[in-house]
């Protein structure tokens, strides 16, 4: 019993140097989303490339795709766009929210840069981005075939990115919406 | 000595000035009760992006929405409630540095409690031991003490080895 007691500190050392060295690892930023789950909100806005134009959440439905919030503001957003580009190639559709930023900057960028997206809403106000709890950009969701957001990541996307979280999830939803039309 | 008290005041004085100049918008509301509690409100929601400041500390473009937010939803005439919901269906339990009580933060709210009655009771248990163990000194010292000779017997044991 005593030689047990002694061995105490130990334990708890090993119990507390655990637990700091998985937090050494985690992502301070990669926060559970409220809206994993949860449909696309509902909104009405105007889009870059043609500013008569109206888009609505409604125009979003279908298939899988990726709902990415960018700006030209933000720096992570132009390291993400040649993989934005590829992604597109693949035959994925993504829909842009330019958040918070300038009509003309926004048009230059994705006329320097080409355009990957079906169209681009433009949010000047961030009320789209606030109700989809953004807290910064770049941000990106994946939609399924229902217009629920199956995965929200915050951060710049790159190759390992896609390949090793976004790409599977798509491939799973594809399969789910597969089984529904068979069946 | 005055000099020195001088000093921490003037130091204490220039530091309350930084804490006054921490929100950059000046917001106007139509009722004095909505001003008090837009503060204690920003007081209270965490900044998403900054995650250790709350709103009203923090100037980051998502705090300046979230301010103008909470006012609007001030103005509406929405409770405190109504309006933490509100911030909560969009960036989780995270916004509320006081998180409401569920299965997830269980540990976090009853986790200290858990701990200090551990402490006590670790405490306790040494206590306990060392109040016995001393008793148990005591009795032992009692022992000895019978055992020593009183000056009578010590006399005549001394008479007896001629001493």
């Amino acid at each position: 019993m005593k030689r047990a007691i002694l061995f105490f500190p130990l334990i708890l050392f090993i119990v507390i140097g655990g637990f700091l060295y998985k937090g050494l690892f985690l992502n301070p930023q990669a926060m559970p989303s409220a809206l994993e789950g949860q449909p696309v909100p509902e909104f009405k806005l105007l889009t870059v490339n043609n500013p008569e134009r109206v888009v609505t959440n409604k125009d979003l439905t279908g298939e899988v795709y990726l709902l990415n919030v960018w700006a030209t503001w933000c720096a992570g957003c132009k390291i993400e766009h040649p993989h934005l580009i590829n992604i597109a190639n693949t035959g994925l559709p993504i829909y842009g929210i330019n958040y918070k930023d300038e009509l003309e900057a926004a048009q230059q960028w994705l006329k320097d840069y080409q355009d990957p997206y079906q169209f681009t809403a433009y949010d000047v106000s961030g009320q789209l981005g606030l109700d989809l709890g953004v807290f910064g950009a770049p941000e990106t969701f994946v939609v399924d075939h229902h217009g629920i957001i199956r995965l929200r990541y915050a951060g710049t996307i790159d190759e390992n990115i896609w390949l090793n979280k976004i790409k599977p999830l798509v491939d799973t939803i594809k399969q789910e919406a597969a089984l529904v039309v068979k069946s | 000595m005055n000099k020195l008290f001088l000093s921490v005041f003037l130091l204490c004085l220039s530091m309350s000035f930084s804490v006054l100049a921490n929100s950059v918008e000046t917001y106007e509301f139509s009722k004095p009760e909505y001003e008090v509690r837009f503060h204690e409100l920003n007081k209270i929601l965490r900044c998403p992006k900054c995650q250790n400041q709350n709103l009203s500390d923090s100037n980051s473009m998502i705090s300046q929405d979230l301010r103008r937010e909470v006012r609007r939803m001030l103005e509406e005439g929405r409770s405190d409630e109504q309006i933490m919901e509100y911030l909560v269906m969009r960036y989780g339990q995270f916004v509320l540095y006081k998180p409401k009580v569920d299965r997830v933060t269980y540990f976090l709210w009853y986790g200290p409690i858990g701990f200090a009655v551990i402490g006590l009771g670790i405490l306790g248990y040494v206590v306990v031991r060392q109040r016995r163990k001393s008793k148990s000194e005591v009795v032992k010292e009692s022992i000895e003490a019978e055992q020593q000779l009183d000056d009578d017997e010590q006399k005549a044991l001394d008479k007896i080895l001629g001493k």
